[in-house]
């Protein structure tokens, strides 16, 4: 035996213990899934900004990215099934001051709650939006998503999937996003720096995480979980700066990542304040 | 800048008393979405919201509004949207949610003429089943219904208390007429107006349980940044706030959630009588057919029934113990309501066989003119 006993006998802490609902542990998620990797990412994030924690909340909608509002161990909000970002909205309007973090998945965010992401980005609301883009509906066992990849199987496209997907970052981009990146759950450090510049800047921050869902999509589109995290390393292509209309998810000819958009734009609150609380210096 | 409370005598709509009553109570947050007949509101609340350091914001549809108050409540703030039918049906489930993570906000919902787009400028008084049943699944909520533009101003302070105070959606369930009609309207001192606020927590923040309800079934609501580490969640969830997927969770859950409203019902449930005291013939009414139910109860009388006026200030939860007391004595019941009969199967339901019960209602579109009631009771009672 080459461990010493004494060393096991107490389980290490670990550096982001702070953060969690240690209580709540198992998560849910799936082995080969990318989520849990994703969410310590925002919470190493969260951690490096020296920000109190008192001072941030998280919110989330429905579906297995969405679970993790339930982990953090932040005030946290676990709402309907898309309205994640108008619950948010709400939070960051009647309290300026929250760093509002919304973690959900791409299902949440852009079919059922399209509307609602074009309508916060456009008014540049003051809102770190963390997509973890599995290009399925995991929780309900893998339908086609408002993100599955053209001709892809899901249960509800057994043929093959007849739609395009959304280019997330051109999405955000055009819709008004002060902040657009996209990175892969084998990206760890790069995520990371993404988000903790997302939180502490101003603005709405859009961040695309890439993760496997091996169970009900790769399983049905022949990627291993290996397989998925080896397109990310071979099949994707840095490029800080890249044109938001060239980042569509194409394996075969490279997927771009790194930080498509970052620019100076006044936000909603502060426009609010601006036009709505001329004395409120005073 | 105009202070929070307007006291003194104006000449209002509705919909205007119904804003001036929100910032009289302390309504700092309102979350839009534009729609006819309840737009004045909306469109009062953002030129007086920024008076008092509070917030307006227009969100992109009737869902996001909803969605945005109830995360207003949370930082602390007490928070309204107001909508008719088709942003009604819209809210349904996050109304649900508010339900569910015990958020208290104010509805209100300027009711109009159904199904579907229906008569968007007429009246109606449709929509008072899906105020209690329109979100899925089991709950307890409170709907108060205003009678004149004055009774807006007081349910809507009436509306914010009752939500702080139990923390839960509570719905104003005005109509047209109502929101729209000009009258009188008397705002007392700020003084004399009685405000109710949440409970909050006290005591050790590690040992702090979300749902740990106090002494009335409610329990202590902190805000997002004083500490508390809250997790709220519409999945059926433990004291502690957290999810719990099991049959003794969802118990303990609904039980709190229907306690806390069915154990109070004497300080939530508001009604007012005119003439009851020998009244044979019971007029149930609320909103604005409560006029024509003022009327019938006189001219009825003229003719020599023995009628009177029940009006129903709240509506949900159902006055149920007081409609069965009142079968007992009574010879019958009318209830007018500008529907096809939805009140008046509760009415029905808790007379119990022991008294009639028949409705004098409308497809929608207007007021219904006494003559209606006075025929009603001729054809079904005797003299």
């Amino acid at each position: 035996m080459t461990t010493n006993p004494k060393k096991l006998a107490k389980q290490p802490e670990h550096p982001l213990d702070d953060l969690i609902r240690t209580e709540r542990i198992p998560h849910i998620w799936c082995p080969g899934c990318g989520i849990g990797t994703a969410f310590s990412s925002c919470l190493s994030a969260i951690k490096a900004t020296g920000i109190p924690y008192n001072k941030f909340t998280m919110v989330s909608g429905i579906g297995c990215s969405a679970r993790g509002a339930g982990y953090i161990k932040l005030d946290s909000f676990h709402t309907t099934h898309g309205r994640a970002i108008p619950f948010a909205s709400g939070i960051k309007m009647a309290k300026p001051d929250l760093k509002v973090i919304v973690f959900s998945g791409d299902g949440d965010l852009f079919a059922i709650g399209g509307n609602h992401f074009i309508h916060a980005a456009r008014r540049n609301m003051d809102l770190t939006v963390i997509c973890v883009n599995n290009l399925t509906y995991g929780m309900t066992g893998g339908q086609c998503a408002a993100t599955t990849p053209n001709k892809a199987k899901s249960t509800t496209t057994p043929l093959g999937n007849p739609d395009s997907p959304f280019n997330l970052p051109l999405l955000a981009y055009a819709a008004g996003a002060s902040y657009v990146a996209r990175w892969t759950i084998l990206h760890t450090r790069d995520l990371t720096t993404a988000i903790n510049e997302a939180i502490v800047r101003k603005g709405f921050s859009f961040i695309e995480v890439l993760s496997p869902c091996p169970i009900n999509y790769g399983r049905r589109n022949k990627e291993k979980p290996l397989d998925t995290l080896r397109l990310y390393q071979d099949k994707t292509i840095i490029k800080n700066g890249a044109d938001p209309a060239r980042a569509d998810i194409d394996f075969e000819k490279g997927v771009v990542i790194g930080k498509f958009i970052d620019i100076d734009r006044s936000t909603c609150d502060d426009r609010y304040t601006e036009l709505h609380r001329p004395c409120s210096d005073d | 800048m105009k202070p929070a409370v307007l006291t003194g005598e104006h000449y209002i709509t509705g919909d205007i008393a119904c804003a001036e009553g929100a910032i009289a109570a302390g309504c700092l947050f309102f979350g839009a979405y534009p729609i006819t007949p309840a737009t004045e509101i909306a469109e009062h609340m953002a030129e007086r919201l920024p008076d008092i350091g509070g917030t307006f914001i227009q969100m992109e549809d009737e869902i996001a509004a909803i969605a945005s108050i109830l995360g207003a409540a949370w930082t602390g703030v007490k928070s309204m949207t107001a909508t008719s039918g088709p942003g009604f049906s819209l809210m349904m489930e996050n109304l649900g949610f508010g339900v569910c993570t015990e958020t208290p906000c104010v509805i209100v919902n300027v009711q109009r003429t159904g199904p579907s787009t229906g008569l968007p400028t007429m009246t109606g008084q449709g929509d008072m089943m899906q105020a209690r049943w329109g979100s899925h699944g089991d709950y307890e909520l409170i709907a108060l219904a205003p009678s004149s533009p004055q009774d807006c101003f007081h349910q809507t302070i009436r509306a914010f208390n009752l939500s702080e105070k139990y923390r839960v959606p509570v719905l104003i369930m005005a109509d047209e007429i109502v929101g729209h009609m000009s009258e009188k309207v008397v705002i007392p001192e700020a003084s004399e107006i009685h405000l109710v606020d949440r409970p909050k927590p006290t005591g050790r923040k590690d040992r702090f349980k979300l749902y740990e309800a106090g002494p009335n079934g409610v329990a202590p609501m902190p805000a997002i940044g004083e500490g508390y580490n809250v997790h709220v969640t519409g999945l059926t969830h433990d004291e502690r706030g957290y999810p719990a997927m099991n049959v003794e969770a969802q118990e303990q859950m609904m039980t709190r959630i229907k306690g806390k409203i069915q154990g109070n019902l004497d300080d939530i449930i508001e009604t007012e009588s005119y003439r009851m005291e020998d009244a044979e013939i019971v007029i149930v009414s609320y909103g604005i057919s409560v006029r024509t139910g003022l009327a019938a109860v006189d001219q009825a009388r003229e003719l020599g029934y023995k009628a009177g006026l029940l009006r129903l200030v709240t509506v949900w939860p159902f006055p149920e113990a007081m409609i069965r007391k009142i079968a007992t004595r009574v010879k019958g019941f009318i209830t007018v309501e500008i529907n096809l009969g939805q009140i008046h199967y509760e009415v029905e339901r808790c007379s119990g066989g022991k008294a009639p019960a028949f409705l004098v209602g409308s497809a929608g579109g207007k007021i219904i003119h006494p003559d209606k009631v006075i025929a009603c009771i001729q054809e079904k009672f005797q003299l």
